[in-house]
């Protein structure tokens, strides 16, 4: 265990007037729920309209000659090809065509590419990037924003009354605005599943904007509790879990990361394995579980079929609120990945039935087309 | 009633004793979503994990305050573990639990103690 102290956001005194349980979380002092518990945080999230604070998540800016085309040599996404006001989801790759972080790269303007990468992981990916990248692009860490997530159905109705142009947006789309009279970085995206926004503020103003925000009755804080069993039931991968360097982008259900020019020119870091991977089949892949009977199955559990024999293990798993049983995400071979196949997961020592359905668990809402 | 230090309750009634986790491990506990009660005949060692309480985000060993032998359990809670939130110390308990040793009881602490205990947490 580290003894160094947690570091804050700018908003960790804001948590804890709310009355929040503060935890340690990627080195931050982070709320995981706050009065109302995480049952009722998630489903007022999925009904009306939840505010999160992932501040400890990493922002930066990756500038250059060419940034897009320098970003292109980590990742097997298609940068050169994203538009300014688009934003994307992509993988930072290693040799091996492990995954080392998922993150959002985005234009929401014309500085370069605006990313979001995860808070356990952003020290070691800005090493990657700027030691890869060295001579060709420069990472800068943008420590002094804050970063908050508005997300559920009525998300939009809200932020519109503070930033008009934000209800013209449509899912994954990202641009640089001003509301709250400060200058935001917006994005129409999210980790619930819901319709939603991710909003980057300069952090002297984030305590403003959070609490003009929850001053709105549709708004409750949310913790990182009823985070994880939204983008659980959303059937998000969470890197640390279900993603680590071991595991491919297509064992993990990702190939709509790997655009069609990447994958024929075959030219990002592991290209070769995924390559195969796409072509043959990979030993394993990500499937959703829902449990059938008994406990919730959570990470660690091992995974058999019907006669017993162990074929894989959940990465994540959890009691779903939304559908009031246990689902999980498991990697098992292809065999056993078919939607509707019997499998059991064992749970302390007994044997409880689960059966393969496919992602996500709940509907997601995005709002692709206004 | 007595309390451990693990949050658990016992009351016992002649030589048998009805035992359940707390109010404030109900509240640190948060939602309730799932239970699992120990077996009818099984027996159980003071200080053995002999039940699990689980919230949305994690599961939770509840250990047995006292030996004896399992002669009821709390099958409600299969069906409404909320129970455990809406009334921990009563309608919540999770077992009853034939004694071995009635001085296993004495060793535990009273209300005025477990308070106390709960101060210095």
């Amino acid at each position: 265990m580290s003894q160094s102290p947690l570091k804050t956001t700018p908003l960790t005194q804001a948590h804890v007037a709310l009355g929040a349980r503060m935890v340690e979380f990627a080195g931050y002092e982070m709320p995981v729920q706050y009065p109302e518990g995480v049952l009722k945080e998630h489903l007022w999230t999925r009904e009306h309209a939840g505010l999160f604070d992932v501040s400890h998540m990493g922002q930066a800016r990756l500038r250059g000659a060419d940034p897009l085309a320098a970003f292109e040599t980590l990742t097997p996404g298609d940068f050169k090809g994203l538009k300014s006001g688009k934003q994307r989801y992509s993988l930072l790759l290693n040799d091996e065509g492990g995954i080392v972080d998922d993150l959002m790269a985005a234009r929401p303007d014309e500085d370069g590419l605006f990313m979001v990468v995860n808070g356990g992981c952003k020290e070691n990916d800005y090493r990657l990037i700027a030691q890869a990248l060295a001579g060709q692009a420069e990472v800068e860490r943008l420590e002094d924003r804050a970063l908050i997530a508005l997300q559920g159905p009525e998300a939009a109705a809200v932020l519109e009354q503070h930033v008009p142009e934000a209800a013209t947006m449509t899912f994954m789309e990202a641009r640089a605005l001003t509301g709250f009279g400060v200058d935001l970085i917006v994005s129409r995206s999210g980790y619930t599943g819901e319709d939603g926004y991710e909003i980057s503020i300069p952090g002297r103003a984030a305590e403003t904007v959070w609490n003009t925000l929850l001053a709105d009755e549709r708004v409750k804080p949310i913790g990182l509790g009823a985070r994880d069993s939204l983008r659980l039931e959303a059937g998000l991968p969470l890197y640390g879990h279900d993603l680590d360097e071991s595991v491919s982008p297509v064992e993990s259900g990702l190939e709509f990361a790997l655009p069609r020019r990447r994958r024929e020119a075959a030219d990002f870091p592991g290209a070769q394995r995924i390559v195969r991977e796409l072509t043959n089949e990979p030993a394993r892949v990500r499937v959703g579980l829902k449990v059938l009977e008994g406990a919730p199955a959570r990470e660690g559990a091992e995974v058999a079929d019907e006669a017993g024999a162990v074929v894989g293990r959940v990465t994540s798993g959890g009691f779903s609120p939304s559908l009031r049983q246990g689902i999980a995400l498991a990697f098992v071979p292809p065999i056993h990945a078919q939607a509707g196949t019997r499998l059991k997961v064992l749970v302390r020592g007994k044997a409880q039935a689960c059966k393969v359905v496919d992602l996500p668990f709940v509907p997601h809402r995005y709002v692709r087309k206004l | 009633m007595r309390f451990t230090k693990d949050h658990e309750w016992v009351e016992l009634n002649g030589d048998v004793a009805t035992v359940g986790v707390t109010a404030y491990a109900a509240e640190q506990l948060g939602d309730v979503v799932f239970v699992e009660v120990p077996e009818v005949g099984k027996t159980v060692k003071s200080g053995d994990a002999f039940a699990v309480v689980e919230s949305v985000k994690a599961a939770s060993d509840v250990y047995a305050p006292i030996s004896g032998d399992v002669v009821e359990a709390n099958g409600e809670l299969s069906d409404a573990p909320e129970t455990v939130n809406a009334s921990p110390e009563a309608a919540g308990w999770f077992a009853k639990v034939k004694i071995a040793d009635a001085a296993e009881i004495e060793k535990l602490m009273d209300r005025d103690a477990y308070e106390a205990f709960l101060q210095t947490l």
